[in-house]
């Protein structure tokens, strides 16, 4: 049985791997594709007049301005794998030094907004679907249509504007206070600056999985082995905890982890509105002032981030539901 | 005939549904109408019709199953008190318990031990349980499989302990033989009828009627939403002690009786005739088969055919209230 | 006592409360004119939307101006406007480009057999496995940003999901008799595509169409926010709620809630749209 379910998720990371080779290809072709010209983004246009015919000669071996594509890529995969990302042209710093703060930040900011939104959510899909129809129940799809249609960093501004601006709970951005060495930052500031981020992206979180919950309660429901338990005087009560969570977390759980992409799009968003130093800045940052590497880099940990959800869902389904477990054992 | 003790009573048992069409206009589909049939203590009473003519919804009415959109109407009596629909919550899973039709409904996700368990951990209910196992040779460790792992006639036999898990007073059996194998079938009847034996009753639902003759007391025939007749098992030894045509035409369908089909099919329940469903197949049908037809009782049968003469008119539920005190 | 004869009532039916074919119809009408008095009326603001009145700045809304007026004097309630016209131009356009991709990759994929399914299946997970927003911004970036950037943008990043819609859709029909009697008649894959799978997926692809406005137009203001998008001088709603940023501190809030309220509105506008042509179309999806 281990080696089976070894064997499965091994074949699903080989995928994924294999997948997340070629987003970095047609991300290369993209970003190589800019007119934006990696060297002048570096030095500036002051420096590009000042600078020596060597040494932009050896900026342009650096960028590979004059190496055919394919070298370049293969270049720039050989240095990814063994950690080395390049040089951020905006932070000036390595890629991979940069990306490791960042992506600490954000994550805190994700799992934060993906956990809250999952549990909000699910609960809210299960009053609404147990209860259809009820005034709580259309309470919750109307919130859950209304929140699916609201752009996320609009939703961010206003947040921004109520708490940060009038009542003044909040500090308006930066996960840092200006002025402060990020050493000196305690937990609870951090936390502070974390509040809205997370917030923003909960409550629009909440709105996919609660109604897909409430859709999947509603089928659940109507399921024939419902429908007997009942015949065998079960309450809706117990019908709910011996039979309906069991059927209904499971896709509520995979649905969540499969959410990653939405999640991460959303904290872009959020993260400018908020200015939270992350992942979804630094993506933004580095795309308005052409750092190719940077964005690279960024583009490849994020896709690698939505496998990884992907990956824990299809691996989740195959270890939790008995339908696939016991038919991998079978094998 | 001796009068048994009463135990479930259905007296004009009306189910309709709403459902919406192309373009989202509302249509009533009128799938059982006037459906009448009881059971006695000690007896097993079976209805017989043939596949996808509705049986099913009568088990599911009784026990209060029936999806939103359905209209139930009728006087359900259980040991001669009247049914509601928050009693009929009360007894369903105690009193009345169902043996489903298919697999499909047991939890996909449960253990089978446990969900004929009906999920209690208690050692009294795994001893039972074990017990019931044991009865229709089902392994022990059966009980650590999942719905999905069974074969159909293990499937059949879980969910037949199932229902013999409590005590009740009346089985409700949705074509609970196919998939087994004759002996383990042979096994299930028998096991019916030693539940009945012992003052209960069986409704037996089944499209089999040659199984119906070989362990039912009586038999309700039904045919497009309703029960034209019923009869006792000995009726069917001989054509003439059979009173509704349908019921003839099912007698000469027999192989052993020269397998006559009927011609043409039940009418779906879109286009169902005035009066008497059967009409339109019936060599006897006349003009007055389009009106009401009123159910007679004759020789501890029932009818609803304006050709049958004799027997009395039966007048809705006064006499069976009558005979309550 | 109770009258014994009455036939006592078991369960009643619960009212579904359907909307009727005529009520569906008319949300319908009344939303695309919505949407298209929305269109004409920014297209018509014309210059109302860029004119700067210094001696009007920083109007709190009210009867003469409905949105108020910004730092420069520009009248809100045109600019909303005018931004949400363009977004929907562009959500249009963007999107429906999209939805061909889609129709002609999801026709492939379920007819041509099983390599270029993979190949095409594949391309879906490759697509899907970037977030959404960074292959915009990758897209946008490599076009060098502004309006064509933005619409290619969006144009090239919709298709994967309705892709798996129509395909799982074309493999179901592929099922159905009629088309199997078509194959043993001996058309060929072509002839199937064009004469009986088409026209039943057309309905299907036109709900997809519609149902991708919506994300499209919502994408275009997201990018356009981050600046990858429309030119800082274009009023698009995402340059416009951008722009508001520097100004909330000083407690301008209707910069910031009327254009994103009316941005709000007219995604919702379509979403309603698109869910009531799905119910004309497909009834059995309106069983909620």
């Amino acid at each position: 049985m281990g080696i089976q379910i070894g064997k499965f998720i091994g074949v699903n990371i080989a995928k994924a791997v294999l997948l997340i080779i070629a987003i970095s290809v047609v991300c290369f072709i993209l970003v190589s594709a800019s007119p934006v010209d990696p060297v002048r983004a570096y030095v500036g246009e002051v420096g590009m007049a000042n600078m020596s015919q060597e040494a932009l000669q050896q900026l342009n071996d650096y960028f590979g301005v004059n190496t055919p594509f394919w070298e370049r890529y293969f270049n720039w995969l050989g240095d990814f794998v063994r950690g080395d990302m390049g040089q951020s042209l905006i932070y000036r710093q390595p890629v991979a030094d940069v990306i490791g703060v960042k992506f600490i930040n954000s994550m805190a900011l994700m799992i934060t907004a993906w956990i809250i939104s999952g549990i909000l959510g699910f609960i809210l899909g299960i009053i609404a679907g147990m209860r259809r129809g009820s005034a709580a129940d259309k309470l919750i799809k109307g919130y859950s249509l209304l929140l699916a249609s609201t752009p996320s960093f609009w939703l961010a501004l206003i947040m921004l504007m109520i708490f940060a601006v009038w009542l003044q709970w909040l500090p308006i951005g930066l996960s840092v206070p200006i002025g402060v060495d990020a050493s000196e930052v305690s937990i609870f500031d951090t936390a502070r600056h974390l509040i809205l981020p997370a917030l923003t992206l909960s409550v629009i979180g909440v709105a996919n999985i609660a109604l897909h919950t409430r859709e999947k309660v509603i089928d659940v429901m109507e399921a024939d082995y419902i429908v007997y338990a009942r015949a065998c005087g079960e309450s809706t009560r117990q019908i709910l905890k011996n039979h309906g969570l069991r059927n209904i977390l499971l896709p509520a759980i995979t649905l969540q982890f499969a959410s990653f992409s939405e999640i991460f799009g959303g904290s872009v968003l959020v993260e400018q509105v908020f200015s939270y130093p992350g992942l979804g800045n630094a993506a933004v940052s580095a795309g308005l002032s052409g750092d190719v590497p940077m964005l690279l880099g960024i583009a490849v940990i994020s896709a690698a981030l939505v496998f990884t959800g992907n990956l824990i869902a299809n691996i989740l389904y195959g270890v939790i539901d008995p339908r696939i477990r016991r038919s991998m054992l079978h094998e | 005939m001796e009068k048994t003790k009463e135990i479930l009573n259905i007296e004009d048992l009306c189910i309709s549904f709403e459902q919406y069409e192309k373009g989202l206009r509302r249509v009533e589909l009128n799938v059982i109408t006037n459906l009448s049939v009881n059971v006695g203590e000690g007896e097993i009473v079976a209805v017989v019709g043939s596949s996808g003519s509705g049986k099913s919804l009568l088990a599911h009415a009784v026990l209060g199953l029936l999806p939103k959109n359905a209209n139930v109407r009728g006087r359900v009596s259980f040991r001669g008190e009247l049914l509601t629909a928050e009693r009929i919550r009360e007894l369903r899973g105690k009193e009345i318990c169902l043996v489903p039709q298919s697999v499909s409904y047991l939890d996909p996700l449960m253990k089978v031990g446990a969900q004929v368990r009906h999920s209690r951990g208690d050692e009294d209910s795994i001893k039972r349980q074990e017990r019931l196992f044991g009865d229709y040779s089902l392994k022990q460790k059966t009980a650590g499989l999942y719905p999905f792992e069974l074969s159909g006639g293990m499937a059949r036999r879980i969910l037949l302990a199932s229902a013999l898990m409590e005590s009740p007073k009346l089985i409700i059996a949705d074509e609970p033989t196919p998939g087994l194998d004759l002996p383990l079938a042979k096994k299930a009847m028998a096991d019916f009828r030693s539940f009945a034996d012992e003052g209960n009753g069986v409704l037996l639902i089944t499209h089999d009627i040659e199984l119906a003759l070989e362990v039912a007391d009586r038999i309700a025939v039904f045919y497009a939403g309703t029960t034209v007749e019923e009869a006792l098992v000995s009726d069917f030894e001989r054509e003439e002690t059979l009173r509704h045509p349908y019921t003839k035409a099912l007698w000469r369908a027999f192989p052993r009786r020269g397998f006559q089909a009927l011609d043409g099919v039940q009418p779906y329940v879109k286009d169902m005739p005035a009066g008497c469903p059967f009409a339109p197949r019936c060599g006897l049908a006349g003009p007055e088969c389009a009106g009401e037809i009123p159910l007679r009782a004759a020789a501890g049968g029932t009818v609803r055919c304006v050709r049958f003469s004799g027997g009395e008119e039966i007048n809705g539920g006064k006499e069976a209230k009558s005979n309550e005190a | 006592m109770n009258d014994v004869h009455a036939v006592p009532v078991l369960q009643r039916a619960k009212k579904a409360r359907f909307s009727l074919r005529k009520r569906t119809i008319a949300v319908l009408v009344l939303t695309v004119g919505f949407l298209l008095t929305i269109t004409v009326a920014g297209v018509l603001c014309g210059d109302a939307a860029v004119t700067t009145d210094f001696t009007q700045k920083n109007f709190a809304p009210s009867f003469a101006d409905p949105f108020g007026t910004d730092w420069l004097g520009r009248d809100m309630l045109a600019r909303t406007l005018r931004g949400l016209s363009i977004s929907i131009f562009i959500g249009l356009g963007a999107s429906t480009v999209s939805a061909v991709i889609a129709l002609i990759l999801g026709t492939m994929a379920a007819t041509l057999g099983s390599k270029v399914d993979a190949v095409i299946t594949w391309l879906v997970d490759l697509l899907m496995g970037i977030p959404h927003l960074l292959l915009l911004i990758l897209i946008s970036f490599a076009l060098g940003k502004g309006t064509v950037g933005v619409i290619v943008a969006v144009a090239l990043s919709h298709w994967p999901s309705l892709t798996r819609v129509l395909r799982g859709e074309i493999l179901q029909i592929k099922e159905e008799d009629y088309v199997k009697i078509a194959r043993k008649m001996g058309q060929s894959r072509w002839q199937i595509a064009v004469k009986h799978i088409l026209p039943h997926i057309f309905p299907q692809f036109l709900v997809g169409l519609i149902l991708l406005f919506p994300h499209a137009i919502l994408h275009e203001a997201s990018i356009t926010f981050l600046g990858f998008g429309l030119p800082p001088e274009q009023p698009g709603i995402g340059n416009i709620l951008s722009e508001s940023m520097s100004y909330l501190s000083m407690g301008m809030w209707w910069l910031a809630v009327f254009p994103g309220v009316a941005l709000l509105l007219t995604v919702i506008l379509f979403d309603t749209a698109g869910g009531n042509l799905r119910k004309l179309i497909d009834p059995f999806s309106a069983q909620d």
